[in-house]
């Protein structure tokens, strides 16, 4: 039968794999021992980071000539599923480092009881000043609604105004993308108690929610709305790797918030030593380099040589919004709450 | 002594299948150490509904659908059943954007609007997240009922015609009768796919209106971590599906068309109007389908010849776990469907299982169950194999159960009076009348299998990414023109294999 003829040499090499099942074993033992003297450091990261297109290639390379180690990453989709994974892994987890969690995950992070305290490091430069002990900043960036310029002649100056407008804006959705909890942040930082009724009043702007912030920028570049929720650095991307000078980011007067993306220590890692060195080689212009034009962020520490050319064009808000890691955990819910009963009516 | 194996194995089959679905739903409840806190009655109720309505208009067009492509012949018919196939088989979010380039404020239909001066009202809401719901299941429904068409045997046909029938009488005796065995399995399975969209039913319900259950279990479990409330909501999800699954089993099963020689129907011609409108329908529907496609098409053909080295080994790899997970789905299916007809429908709901499991509560279970014993990333290809081959079983068992039935039904008696071995009757009595829908089964599963990216992204290592995940990260990284080629390619890729599958099954089978 058709059907039968492929199982048979499987089945075959199934009866012989278990009688060789016992060298087998004795083979990995051996094969483990002379594995174990290569130290293996595996970080967790979101997706994008360790992707063909990410920074991971290039940090990989760079860091394992100076480690003699195996530097391994492992990909778990965005921001909030790495810390999801770590919850899930408990303290058996075989991760050492995880980057990419952002401020306002990081409460939630530190919670878990998991993490253990940083090395020292030198300060980061950030807009703003930073205090953490148990997570380090490897790069940030501001939000900004981005839209095109050959479109649109005068972008809005604040979330008044283009609440005002007849603007259509996509936004993400804070249920499932760090960008749209970002967004959600950035609200109530700037109005505080106001913020359901600048919701309530952006509503007739929202064209719609998406999941996560690929479905927003595609829809944007394929003209469905006039602007999208994303970073003041996004422009760059077009400008440096596609020549084209036609994406703005909209600058805003209640000032911009912040995504400050971090690394952290867990505290169960079996190479401690080796941890450390990889936090401190992350904060070093070897690894910042290569965070601009792949990521598309600020790196967290200046460059000796300073950006990229291209990246001076990019706005530069009056006012840095950031809310400590404490008040966003705690806004979190409310501020949720108030975006649903704005945007469900 | 056969008689004897089959229930054997098909305990195993049930045991293996529900020990899969359960036990990772019960290890994310084992480690749930918050109760349920927010009961979302609007989430459950908008998914209830839009469901229930996305499957009702799905199927009332595709009953005249299926019917006009039965009757009719012309050139590129084959070529349009073909073509039925793809949407069901897109990746959501390219399906999304296909939809959009048609249907979005600066679609197609948008712009030509313009020319005259008019406004349309725009896709985003409630009635978006049906015409996506319509355009990706709508076709899936019309295979099911072509299927059930071409099981009604052409003698009986030919009785109709030279007993004179007008067609309402075919309708009434013929027609009618198929469908009532057809339509509620059919109508059943797309209310559960709908059920549990949730990419889907955000993007195009234009916000947090538009919540579905799905989309609160991925708060749970990502955001909050909230372990039981995740569990919960999956269970709801979960008694949602089985109720719909209680009520399409409580219909008549019995067709009673009789055997038939298996003979080519040759139908009289229609005259007059009904030829103009099913003509006019058939255009329509294609005209439905294929311009999102064509959008697709469009946006990524240039850049398909500079596609980055990465791409090509993550298409193979897709590939792969296709063709496995489809053999898998299929074989699952065809154990399942005897069962059913022999022990009792109860085994319907053991198929249909599945189809109500929220693939994300099922990948964070399994990764709870198995991490500590081998590391997540090594078992990825393994797990996404598993997981699609098992949440693909519900559409394979779909399409081949009423073939199977027909075929117990009709020759079940000479079967059992010539004592035929069970690989006997598979070859000559099962085969040569199924392989049209095996053919078709295979088909679907694999390409449901290429698509799939719900469970891989928790598993899957810097070096293992399928096809959908590579997208993926092309759209992460801005990359949204060489995605669209990726996307493209996906969709060609996707639909060859259909394509290889069906038509292998439907070539020398009568059509």
């Amino acid at each position: 039968m058709e059907l039968s003829i492929p199982l048979r040499p499987l089945q075959i090499r199934m009866m012989a794999m278990r009688k060789i099942s016992l060298f087998a074993a004795g083979f990995y033992a051996l094969a483990s021992m002379a594995h174990a003297e290569t130290p293996v450091l595996n970080v967790l990261t979101y997706d994008s980071f360790t992707s063909e297109w990410g920074p991971g290639p290039a940090v990989e390379a760079a860091f394992e000539p100076l480690c003699a180690c195996d530097l391994v990453f492992q990909g778990a989709g965005d921001g909030a599923a790495l810390l999801a994974r770590i919850q899930l892994e408990g303290v058996s987890s075989d991760v050492d480092v995880v980057l990419g969690l952002d401020t306002s995950l990081t409460e939630a992070a530190r919670a878990t009881g998991l993490f253990a305290a940083l090395p020292d490091l030198p300060a980061p430069d950030l807009p703003i000043s930073w205090q953490d002990v148990t997570f380090a900043p490897f790069d940030w960036g501001w939000f900004a609604f981005v839209y095109d310029n050959t479109k649109l002649n005068q972008a809005p100056q604040s979330f008044v105004e283009l609440a005002a407008s007849g603007l259509k804006i996509v936004i993400q959705d804070p249920r499932s993308s760090t960008p749209g909890l970002g967004l959600l942040l950035w609200v109530k930082a700037a109005y505080g108690d106001g913020a359901a009724q600048v919701w309530a009043d952006l509503a007739d702007n929202i064209v719609t929610v998406t999941p996560d912030w690929s479905q927003s920028y595609g829809m944007f570049l394929a003209g469905e709305v006039d602007m999208v929720l994303s970073y003041t650095t996004s422009p760059a991307y077009h400008l440096i790797a596609e020549s084209d000078t036609t994406k703005s980011a909209a600058k805003f007067s209640e000032g911009h918030y912040m995504q400050v993306e971090v690394a952290g220590k867990l505290a169960a890692t079996d190479q401690p030593k080796l941890a450390d060195q990889f936090l401190a080689f992350m904060i070093s212009p070897a690894f910042q380099n290569i965070i601009p034009q792949t990521n598309w962020m600020y790196p967290a520490h200046a460059l000796p040589q300073g950006l990229p050319s291209g990246f001076e064009k990019m706005i530069t808000p009056n006012v840095s919004l950031l809310m400590s890691s404490q008040q966003a955990f705690k806004s979190r819910d409310p501020a949720l709450n108030e975006w649903r009963a704005a945007l469900s009516r | 002594m056969a008689r004897r194996a089959f229930p054997l194995g098909l305990g195993a089959v049930t045991a293996g299948l529900g020990l899969f679905l359960l036990g990772p739903l019960a290890a994310v409840m084992w480690r749930a150490d918050q109760g349920f806190s927010r009961f979302d009655l609007a989430a459950v109720s908008f998914t209830f509904w839009q469901a229930a309505l996305s499957a009702a208009l799905s199927m009332a067009l595709a009953v005249p659908v299926a019917r006009a492509l039965f009757r009719r012949r012309f050139l590129g018919r084959s070529f349009v059943i073909s073509i039925l196939g793809a949407p069901f088989l897109l990746p959501v979010i390219v399906a999304v954007l296909g939809l959009l380039s048609i249907f979005g404020r600066a679609g197609l239909l948008a712009a030509i609007a313009a020319k005259f001066g008019v406004t349309l009202p725009p896709i985003y809401g409630a009635g978006g997240v049906i015409l996506a719901h319509v355009f990706l299941n709508m076709p899936f429904g019309v295979r099911l009922l072509l299927l059930g068409w071409q099981g009604i045997p052409s003698e009986r046909f030919r009785l109709a015609q030279s007993l004179g029938f007008v067609p309402k009488a075919t309708f009434l005796h013929l027609e009618w009768p198929m469908l009532r065995l057809v339509l509620p399995g059919a109508l059943m399975a797309i209310f559960v796919i709908c059920l549990s969209s949730f990419a889907v039913a955000l993007t195009l319900g234009g916000g947090p209106r538009a919540t579905t259950v799905e989309l609160s279990i991925y708060q749970a479990l990502r955001f909050d971590f909230n372990l039981g409330a995740a569990a919960t909501l999956a269970i709801m999800q979960f008694a949602l599906c089985l109720a719909a699954l209680f009520l399409s089993t409580a219909l008549p099963v019995q067709h009673g068309f009789g055997r038939g020689l298996d003979r080519e129907v040759v139908l009289q011609s229609l005259k007059g109007w009904r030829r103009w409108a099913d003509f006019v329908l058939l255009l329509m529907a294609m005209c439905f389908l294929l311009l999102p496609l064509g959008g697709l098409f469009i946006n990524g053909f240039w850049g398909l010849s500079a596609l980055p080295a990465p791409i090509w080994l993550a298409a193979l790899r897709s590939v792969g776990v296709a063709l496995c997970a489809a053999f898998l789905a299929c074989l699952l299916a065809f154990v399942l469907a005897r069962a059913s007809l022999q022990f009792g429908r109860s085994f319907d709901a053991v198929a249909m299982l599945p189809l109500a499991t929220s693939s994300l509560v099922l990948g964070t279970g399994i990764f709870l169950i198995i991490h500590p014993f081998i590391s997540p990333a090594k078992a990825a290809l393994v797990i996404t194999i598993l997981t699609n081959g098992c949440l693909s079983l519900p559409f394979a068992f779909r399409i081949l159960l009423p073939d199977l039935r027909r075929i117990y039904e009709d020759y079940g008696r000479q079967i059992a009076l010539y004592g035929l071995e069970p690989w006997a009757a598979l070859r000559f009595v099962i085969w040569p009348r199924m392989r049209r829908a095996i053919g078709f089964a295979m088909g679907v599963t694999a390409a449901l299998s290429m698509g799939d990216l719900g469970v891989i992204t928790l598993f899957a290592s810097q070096d293992g990414a399928t096809l959908p995940m590579m997208i993926a990260r092309l759209l992460g990284a801005y990359k949204m023109e060489t995605a669209a080629s990726a996307s493209l390619f996906l969709v060609i890729l996707t639909f060859g294999i259909f394509w290889l599958f069906d038509y292998g099954g439907r070539r020398h089978a009568q059509d």
